[in-house]
C-alpha cells in the first residue's frame, strides 16, 4: 500500500494465462465460498438482528419476531448508547487524527533529518509498541498506570488511579502509543520519495525548515495524509482494545461502541440490540471506506 | 560570513529542539515497554519497575502452571493452522486474480476490498459467534482457525496479488510454448516462483493470529482450548497481583515468537507488508 510493487509493466499486463477455465473456477471456489460465509454472510445477518428483538434470555428466546426500527428508536433514547457514541468520537479523534497523524507525522519529518542509526533506532522503539501483541500491551499499560506503584506514579511523585480518574484520557494516550507507528512509517515513505533536489535547492536558497515542511513537505505528503487519517479513523473507530485495559468502566466512561456491542450481544444476550448497533458501525465503515477505495483508484489511475 | 553565521545558529536550535523531542518520544514510548523487559527476571515482581536479584525463577513457576504452557501450545495450532489455510484457500485465488483475465475481476476485487475493510471483528462480532453456534464449532479448534481464516483471506489474498503481479510471466509462457501440461507448469515453475510470498503471508498471517484476542475470546470458553492472548487478559484480568511471576514471565515468552517473525519479515521485505487487519 506504501510502495507500489507494480514496477514490471509487463507484468500487469493480463493475457493468456496457464490455467484453463474450468481449473481458474476450481481455484477461485474455495476462497470465494469463505468471502462469502464470513465476510458476506456476517453483514446481512447483523442487519437483519437488527430489525429483530432476538435475546438468549427470556420469551423473544424461542419466539423472535421482526420489531423493524424499534431497536434504533430505542437506541436514540438509550443514555447508554449515546454516551457511547461520545466516547467513541472523542477515542476516534483524540487517538487517531489529533494523536497518531500528528505524531507520526512529526516523527517522520524530524527523523528524515537525522542520522541513519538514530532514525532506525527511533523508528524500532516506535514499532515495538505497536507490533506486541494486544494483551500483553495492554498489561503493560495495566501496570504503567498502575495506582499504588505504576511507573507513571513513580515519575510524576503522584498517586493517581489513572484508570478509574481518567479512564478516556488514559485510553486515548494509550492508542496514540499503540498505533503512531502504522501513521509514522506511511509519512517516512512519502518524505523519502520526495526528490532529494527539491529539498537542496530549497535549503540553498535559505528557505527555514517550517518553509520547506510548508512549502515542499506538506504538499507532496498530501495524497497520503487524506488516505491515512480515513484508514486510521476506520480502524480506531472499531477498536476493541482499550477492553483489555477498562472493560470500558468505570461507569461506561470508556465504553467505546465495539464493547457496547459485545456488553449488550454476548454478556446480556440482547442480539438484537447488539446488532442495532453493529449495523450503525457498519453503516460508518462503509461510508469510510467507500472513500478510501474510490480515492485509491483515482490515485492509481493517475499513476 | 554573516550569512554562514546565521545558518549555523539556526541549525544549532535546530538541533537541539530535535534532540529534545526525540528525547520525548522516545521515553513515551520506551517506559512502558521496559517492565517486559525487567519484570520477567525479577524476582520479586510487582507493577513497579525495578530488578532486584535477577533470576529465572518466574519461568519455572511458570512451567508449573499447567494452562499458561497449554495455552501456548494452542496459539501455535490456532496460528500455523490458520497460516496454512490461507495459503491453501489464498494462493489459488490470489494466481487466478493475477493471471486470468475474467469477465467481473475487477468487480470481484472492488467488492472484495470494500468488505474486506466494512465487516471489521468488532462490528460483525455477534453473527460470528451465531455462525460458530449454528455449525457447531463454537469451543473448537477448527471454530477459531476457520473464522480467522475468513477474516484475514481479503488482505493475504490482496497481498499475493501483488507480489504474482510483480513476477514476470516470461517463465510460464515458454513453458507454455514447449508445450508443458498447465499442471507442470504450476508445480514445476509457478510454485517455485511464488514460494517466497507464500513464506512472507505464512508468517503474516502466523502474527496475525497469534496477537488476535477478538476470535478467539468470542469462540473459545473452555479454558484448557484458550490461546495464549486470552490465557494473558485472564492471568491479570482474574489472577491480579496473585499471579504477578507467571504473567511477567508468560507476557515475554507469549511475545518473543512476534518479534522474531517481525524481524525475519522486516529483513526480508521492510514493513509495508503490515498495513492490514488489526485487532
Amino acid at each position: 500500500m506504501i510502495k507500489s510493487t507494480k514496477t514490471d509493466s509487463q507484468a500487469a499486463k493480463p493475457g493468456n494465462s496457464v490455467l484453463r477455465g474450468g481449473v481458474a473456477g476450481a481455484f477461485l471456489t474455495p476462497a470465494t465460498l469463505f468471502i462469502f460465509v464470513f465476510l458476506f454472510i456476517p453483514a446481512g445477518w447483523t442487519l437483519y438482528l437488527g430489525i429483530t428483538d432476538y435475546k438468549l434470555t427470556g420469551f423473544s428466546a424461542v419466539n423472535q419476531k421482526i420489531v423493524g426500527l424499534a431497536n434504533f428508536q430505542k437506541a436514540l433514547h438509550d443514555p447508554q448508547f449515546l454516551n457511547s457514541l461520545k466516547v467513541t468520537i472523542q477515542f476516534t479523534l483524540g487517538s487517531a487524527i489529533f494523536g497518531q497523524a500528528v505524531l507520526g507525522f512529526l516523527l517522520a519529518w524530524v527523523l528524515s533529518n537525522v542520522s541513519k542509526r538514530l532514525r532506525s533506532t527511533v523508528e524500532l522503539i516506535v514499532i515495538c509498541a505497536w507490533m506486541v501483541p494486544s494483551s500483553v500491551v495492554s498489561f503493560l499499560w495495566v501496570a504503567f498506570l498502575n495506582g499504588d506503584d505504576g511507573t507513571l506514579n513513580l515519575l510524576t511523585g503522584l498517586h493517581l488511579q489513572w484508570l478509574i480518574k481518567y479512564p478516556l484520557q488514559s485510553i486515548i494516550i494509550f492508542n496514540i502509543w499503540r498505533g503512531t507507528a502504522f501513521s509514522m512509517l506511511l509519512f517516512s515513505a512519502a518524505i523519502a520519495a520526495i526528490p532529494k533536489s527539491h529539498l537542496e535547492v530549497a535549503r540553498i536558497a535559505g528557505a527555514t525548515k517550517f518553509q520547506q515542511l510548508r512549502q515542499i513537505i506538506l504538499p507532496a505528503a498530501r495524497p497520503f495524509i487524506l488516505t491515512n487519517l480515513l484508514l486510521i479513523t476506520l480502524w480506531t473507530f472499531n477498536d476493541f482494545g482499550p477492553y483489555l485495559i477498562t472493560g470500558g468502566g468505570p461507569g461506561g466512561k470508556s465504553e467505546l461502541l465495539s464493547i457496547f456491542v459485545y456488553n449488550s450481544a454476548l454478556r446480556y444476550l440482547d442480539f438484537g440490540y447488539g446488532s442495532a448497533i453493529a449495523t450503525m458501525m457498519l453503516g460508518m465503515n462503509l461510508i469510510l471506506s467507500l472513500i478510501v477505495v474510490t480515492l485509491g483508484r483515482k490515485q492509481q489511475k493517475k499513476k | 560570513m554573516t550569512k554562514l553565521r546565521t545558518i549555523s545558529d539556526k541549525t544549532l536550535s535546530e538541533k537541539v529542539s530535535t534532540g529534545i523531542f526525540i528525547v520525548l518520544v522516545v521515553s513515551f514510548f520506551l517506559l512502558p515497554l521496559i517492565w517486559l523487559l525487567l519484570a520477567p527476571f525479577d524476582s520479586a515482581p510487582s507493577y513497579r519497575l525495578h530488578l532486584s536479584n535477577p533470576s529465572l525463577n518466574n519461568f519455572k513457576e511458570m512451567a508449573q502452571n499447567p494452562y499458561a504452557y497449554r495455552s501456548l501450545i494452542n496459539s501455535v495450532v490456532f496460528s500455523a493452522g490458520t497460516g496454512l489455510a490461507i495459503i491453501l484457500v489464498g494462493a489459488p485465488a490470489s494466481y487466478v486474480l493475477s493471471r486470468v483475465k475474467f469477465k467481473g475481476r475487477d468487480g470481484f476485487l472492488y467488492i472484495l476490498l470494500l468488505f474486506s475493510s466494512i465487516v471489521s471483528g468488532s462490528a460483525a462480532m455477534v453473527p460470528l459467534f451465531l455462525l460458530a453456534l449454528k455449525l457447531n464449532i463454537l469451543d473448537t479448534y477448527h471454530g477459531v482457525i476457520l473464522v480467522l481464516t475468513g477474516g484475514l483471506l481479503p488482505a493475504a489474498i490482496f497481498i499475493l496479488k501483488d507480489f504474482t503481479d510483480s513476477l514476470p510471466r516470461s517463465y510460464e509462457e515458454s513453458a507454455q510454448i514447449f508445450g508443458a501440461s498447465s499442471f507442470r507448469i504450476l508445480k514445476d515453475i509457478v510454485v517455485p516462483v511464488i514460494r517466497p510470498g507464500l513464506a512472507v503471508i505464512f508468517v503474516w498471517t502466523f502474527v496475525q493470529a497469534w496477537s488476535n484476542f477478538l476470535v478467539p475470546f468470542i469462540v473459545i470458553r473452555d479454558v484448557n482450548k484458550q490461546p495464549g492472548a486470552v490465557m494473558m487478559y485472564s492471568f491479570y484480568n482474574e489472577g491480579g497481583q496473585a499471579v504477578i511471576r507467571t504473567v511477567a514471565a508468560f507476557a515475554l515468552l507469549y511475545t518473543i515468537p512476534i518479534i522474531l517473525m517481525y524481524y525475519y519479515v522486516n529483513k526480508k521485505y521492510g514493513f509495508r507488508f503490515y498495513g492490514g487487519i488489526k485487532g
